[in-house]
Parts: structure tokens; sequence; C-alpha cells
């Protein structure tokens, strides 16, 4: 076991790699799968070095759960922008700035969170604080800034928290 | 069958096209910097989602080729997409606005844009040493 | 059918190009050209892809690929340099 992890730093990484190896190549053969998954034990083995603290999954299958809800949003913010984009008059849409405070403590996590915000409706992720307490949200039409933040809460920091905690 | 799979792509590009377009009418017509960020973010990401669809579909159904390329392109602009936006927010934030234009940061003192070296010897001045 | 949904979609992307081009001449600010090259660089590759797709090659996707790419990294590098002045430190 301790030899597996020591030739597997990153089994996830190796399984990546060897995929978008394939998918580079465009085709499937014996030989591409064999030097795309050479590729995936390499790169990890050597370059183990530069990520000393990995973050560790809890629940690894939640993450098909909140790839799927954030795809699903992403169609539904498309429509939603393209609609107040069209139909709505400047002086009507009111733009405003909402805080979210933050109980995520990672980076990756953070990191995961600011994405989602800025792939869904209506929201863009700007900052976060000096000391990464608090994330600065940018909404495109908020006449109700409280729901929002209560929505990206509920919706996305929940699942990440459960996930990566 | 084919007809169908014939209205799908086309369903999809005629999608694509009209997102693709929303998405740049919304960078000349809205009128603040920071609500300019939303439109071409979201609206070209499923644009260009939607014509790589349309071109996986094509040469799965009449190609004689088999593709699996797009994926990957739609991949990496979903990874990448709020990577520049971020970048770009922050910089109409450094350009544009002050500590004293933002709403407060919360339980900390400012924004990460606006912190200075200052700053940081403050806070490692103020960070328990047993804690570094 | 194909062929009429892909000239659509090839007008609907030339014509988003060129207001691209119009917001990068008018733009009042550093930022916002940043933005619109970024959009342009998206917009881009869609037409590739359509290319692609109505000449029935699939020759382009490494194009559009490599575009992909150069377009995130000269984004983030042009904004890291109105940020810090500089690109590596």
């Amino acid at each position: 076991m301790n030899l597996f992890r020591r030739l597997f730093p990153h089994p996830l990484l190796t399984l990546l790699l060897t995929v978008t190896w394939l998918l580079l190549v465009n085709g499937w053969s014996l030989n591409s799968l064999l030097f795309g998954l050479g590729l995936g034990i390499m790169i990890p083995f050597l370059t183990q070095a530069y990520w000393p603290n990995r973050p560790r999954l809890s629940r690894p299958l939640k993450v098909i759960e909140y790839v799927l809800v954030v795809l699903a949003d992403i169609v539904q913010a498309n429509i939603i922008v393209a609609r107040i984009v069209l139909f709505k008059p400047n002086a009507e849409r009111r733009p405003n700035w909402i805080t979210i405070p933050l109980d995520l403590k990672t980076p990756e996590a953070i990191t995961a969170l600011a994405g989602t915000i800025t792939m869904t409706p209506g929201t863009l992720s700007a900052d976060v604080s000096d000391e990464g307490h608090t994330l600065l949200v940018h909404c495109l039409d908020a006449p109700n800034p409280e729901a929002v933040r209560a929505e990206i809460k509920e919706r996305y920091e929940h699942r990440l928290r459960e996930i990566f905690e | 069958m084919d007809s169908l799979f014939e209205f799908l792509v086309s369903a999809f590009l005629v999608i694509a096209g009209i997102f693709g377009i929303v998405g740049s009418f919304g960078l000349l017509k809205l009128d603040d910097p920071m609500s300019r960020l939303h439109a071409p973010t979201k609206a070209t990401t499923l644009g260009v989602g939607g014509v790589l669809l349309a071109s996986m579909l094509n040469a799965a159904a009449f190609g004689e080729y088999f593709s699996m390329h797009e994926l990957m392109i739609t991949l990496f602009l979903f990874l990448t997409a709020p990577i520049t936006a971020h970048f770009i927010a922050k910089v109409h934030i450094h350009r544009q606005e002050t500590r004293e234009t933002m709403p407060a940061a919360g339980e900390d003192d400012h924004w990460a844009t606006h912190d200075t070296p200052e700053d940081e010897e403050r806070r490692n001045a103020a960070a328990d040493p047993a804690d570094l | 059918m194909i062929g009429i949904a892909t000239y659509f979609a090839f007008g609907c992307f030339a014509l988003a190009l060129l207001m691209n081009l119009w917001k990068i001449v008018t733009a009042p600010d550093v930022a916002d050209r940043i933005l619109a090259l970024d959009t342009m660089f998206i917009n881009a590759i869609a037409l590739m892809v359509l290319y692609g797709l109505a000449l029935g090659s699939a020759i382009f996707f490494e194009a559009a690929m490599i575009i992909a790419m150069l377009g995130f990294v000269s984004t983030v590098a042009y904004a890291r340099f109105i940020l810090r002045g500089n690109i590596i430190e």
C-alpha cells in the first residue's frame, strides 16, 4: 500500500491525464492508451514535490451531483442573462454588489465556489477579502440581495462543504 | 432517424448563434463596466458550447470520422471563463474603485485587490509566530 | 437544413466579432478593452469550429484548441500586467 502511494501519489490525476491524452489523440488504440498511462504515471510522480498539501475529498461521489446541478444552472443562467440583456432597459436594472461570508476554509473549495458563482445566473465573483473570509459578488440584476446571498449559500456552498469537509 | 439528427444539429447551431450574438450585444448595450462583464462570460460560453455540441453530433451522425475533440475545447472554455472574468473584474476594481467606494469586507478589513505590502507586513506581525 | 443553420450561425458570429471590434475602438477603459478582446477570441473559436463543420474536416480543431489556449493566456497576461506591472514575478 505504501509503495502504491509512493508510485501513484495522485491516482485521480493519473486517470485525468490518461483521459485527456486519449481525447487529444482523438482516437482509441492500445498504443495511445499505454502512452497516456505512461504520461499519467510519470507527471504526478515527477511533480509531487510541488504540491505538498493536497486537498482531501471526503465524499468524491457528491462531485457528480454538484456538476449536474451546476450544468443545469449554466443553461438557465444563459437564458436569464439573455433576457435581461435583450428586454430590460438599463434604467430598470439594479446592478448590485453583495458580500458573502464564507464558511469554507480551504483555498480549493473557495476557488470552486467562486468559479461556480461566475457561471451561474446573473452573478459574478469579483474579489475575495484580504484574509479570505468574505467573497465579493456582483449581481447583474438583484432587487433583493438577501435572497441571492441565501440561495448561493444554500445551493452551492452547502454542497461544497459536504464534498470538501 | 437522419432527419432527427439533422434537426438537432440545426437547432444547436441556431441556439448557439443567438447566444453568441446576445453576448456581444450585451457588451455594447449594458451601461456600467461591471455589468458588461456578465454578458460575454455567460452567453458566449453557451454559444461556443452549442457550436461544439453541434459539430460533435454532426461528426457522429453523418461524418466518416468520430470526434471527441470538441469535448476538450468545451471543458477548457468552461474552466477558463471564470478565471478570465475574475481577472478582468480585478482590473476594474484596481483602476476604478478605491477602498472607500467598495462595500465593507465583512469581518475583514478590505478586498484583496487593494492589498498593499504594508498590509501584509502588518498581518504577518499580528499573526502568532507559532502558526507560521 | 444544416446548411442554412450553418450560414445563420456564421452570420451571427461574424456580426458578434464586428460588435467586439467596435467596442475595442470605443471602449472607455482598458478593462473593457481586455473584455472585448477575450470575447473576440471566443467568437473566433466558434467561427473556426463552424468552418470545420461546414467543410466536414477535423483539421480545424487543433487550430481552435490552440486559439482557445492562446486566448486564455493572453487575456490573463494582459490583465496581470495592468494589475502588477509585470507578468512573471
